[in-house]
């Protein structure tokens, strides 16, 4: 088992010192940003010209679901959020800190990144992990 | 341009659950119904093309021969997601259009289960289901329409009209799941599962099988015309870089380039469409693809929906079949039921459902991924 809290998905870093960051891969040819490590730009075909960025914390609400009904053990209803991050990129996850209301969430509100314990979830080894949400900004 | 393909024989069983029998004991059902349809034997067939996914390692094409006739004919097995049926009819189009073969078989089958479709996002680590959002293919297609409601103010009741519509529909359709109807309130207070798609705006998991037996021009001539269907278009396509791609599937995109490219193919126009099956995974996808496939103007789908043009008796009725909403939902039989259904329609064999005077339909599927198939096809 690790000492450390470990990120819930790879573009999460965690770094040893300083605050958590969303890493995306953006295409110095024609700017698209990734999520994910990765070579060639699907966008533009350049090969090797992809540089590390960290994502801004702050995006707009671009689209958004509540789930009412998930596989079992997961708690609902809860937010299903797609934000397009200022700055490049396109992320996905749930928008916390708001009434899971349809009639209360508009399209285009301001987010930021906030970054919390996995909802309490851990590995077969017990290991704990950091993960990202959106809440409204 | 190299001959044209006819559909001479295309059959689909009643979908339903049949958790008691074999998914190539399903398929092969509905290879001896086209076999039949078409007057032919699978000695006649030159090779198979078999669409299925839940299997899609197990060799199910060669164990449906082994069910119907081994007669040592080359089988293809095909996987595409949902478009899995559509991908398999056209691997059999491309042969005969190719010169290879003059008489081919396309077979696909499912065995569902019921339950939530997609989001499991195993891997390594800890679930990400409901901790980054949800991957249900109910959420996934609700973001979707959601997409659709910032755009053009589409409403949660404009997406449960498009449910009503295809459980009525369904009511005149014997081999569909179910007959029942849903009026507005029912579908709009039904559980829901990821807003705005209620349990009743969800596709039903079915099990399930399609095939057609397709010809070249010229077997057609020789096995009589009465019945045959021409194959006007065949496109598929995959998911164009989009910028949200990778984060939310693009459904729309690769259906706008299928769609361009079918249209071309066969020289024609939505306006000479006389009925359509469209991929109506959910409610919230119907209206999206009222605007994809060119029926209506961008901003238009819910009118399209408002007005009636899309049910039975309106300008281009959708899914007059019951859609995948109420027939079901076999993921590899999707496409080929969808092309069943737009032939008895051509065929004027689909008795109350019947749409008057269609000559010429269309069928769509997408299948997450993301591909896209769309088959024009007329009654000549």
């Amino acid at each position: 088992m690790s000492d450390k809290i470990l990120p819930a998905v790879g573009y999460l870093k965690i770094p040893d010192d300083g605050d958590p960051y969303l890493e995306g891969y953006k295409c110095d040819n024609c700017g698209a940003v990734f999520l994910g490590e990765r070579s060639v730009c699907s966008k533009c075909f350049t090969r090797d010209k992809m540089s590390t960025i960290k994502l801004k914390e702050t995006g707009v609400l671009h689209s958004f679901s509540v789930v009412y009904r998930s596989f079992p053990g997961i708690d609902v209803p809860y937010v299903s959020a797609i934000v397009d991050m200022d700055g490049g990129g396109t992320v996905k996850g749930n928008l916390i800190n708001i009434e899971p209301d349809p009639e209360k969430i508009d399209f285009g509100m301001k987010v930021k990144l906030t970054y919390q314990d996995a909802l309490g979830r851990k590995d077969k080894e017990g290991n704990s992990y950091l993960s990202y949400f959106f809440e409204p900004a | 341009m190299s001959e044209d393909v006819y559909v001479l024989g295309v059959d689909m069983i009643k979908f339903g659950r049949f958790p008691d029998r074999t998914v190539p004991n399903i398929g092969a059902e509905a290879a001896l119904l086209a076999l039949d349809d078409a007057g032919l034997t699978i000695k006649d067939m030159q090779a198979m093309y078999c669409g299925n996914l839940g299997q899609a390692n197990a060799m199910v094409g060669q164990r449906i021969l082994q069910e119907i006739g081994q007669t040592g004919i080359p089988v293809v097995n095909c996987a595409n997601a949902c478009a899995t049926g559509a991908t398999a009819f056209r691997e059999a189009w491309m042969s005969i259009k190719a010169g290879i073969y003059d008489v081919v078989l396309a077979v696909g089958v499912e065995q569902m289960g019921k339950g939530l479709l997609g989001g499991a996002g195993g891997g390594d680590g800890i679930p990400k289901e409901g901790l980054l959002g949800s991957g249900t293919m109910p959420c996934v297609f609700a973001e979707a329409g959601m997409e659709h409601s910032k755009d053009h103010g589409t409403t949660f009741e404009q997406f449960a009209k498009i449910s009503v519509k295809n459980h009525h529909h369904s009511t005149l359709n014997p081999k569909a799941m179910y007959q029942i109807e849903t009026p507005l309130d029912v579908v709009m207070n039904a559980e829901m599962i990821s807003y705005p798609n209620t349990k009743l705006m969800c596709s039903v998991n079915v099990d399930g099988s399609a095939a057609a037996v397709l010809v070249s021009e010229k077997k057609a001539k020789e096995l009589g015309m009465a019945r045959a269907v021409k194959v006007r278009a065949s496109a598929l396509a995959s998911d164009p870089y989009t910028d949200r791609d990778l984060v939310m599937p693009d459904v729309n995109a690769c259906t706008r380039i299928a769609a361009q490219q079918a249209y071309e193919m066969a020289g024609v126009g939505p306006e000479d469409v006389n009925l359509v099956e469209l991929h109506d995974c959910f409610a919230t996808a119907e209206m999206l693809h009222y605007e994809n496939l060119g029926l209506c103007k961008d901003g238009d789908a819910g009118k399209m929906i408002d007005e009636g043009h899309v049910e039975l008796g309106g300008k281009v009725p959708v899914n007059v079949s019951g859609g995948l909403l109420s027939k079901g939902h076999p993921l590899g039989a999707t496409g080929i039921a969808n092309i069943y259904e737009v032939c008895t329609h051509l065929r004027g064999e689909a008795g109350a459902r019947q749409v008057e005077g269609a000559k010429m339909g269309m069928t769509h599927v997408i299948g997450l991924g993301t591909a896209c198939g769309i088959h024009i096809l007329e009654k000549v």
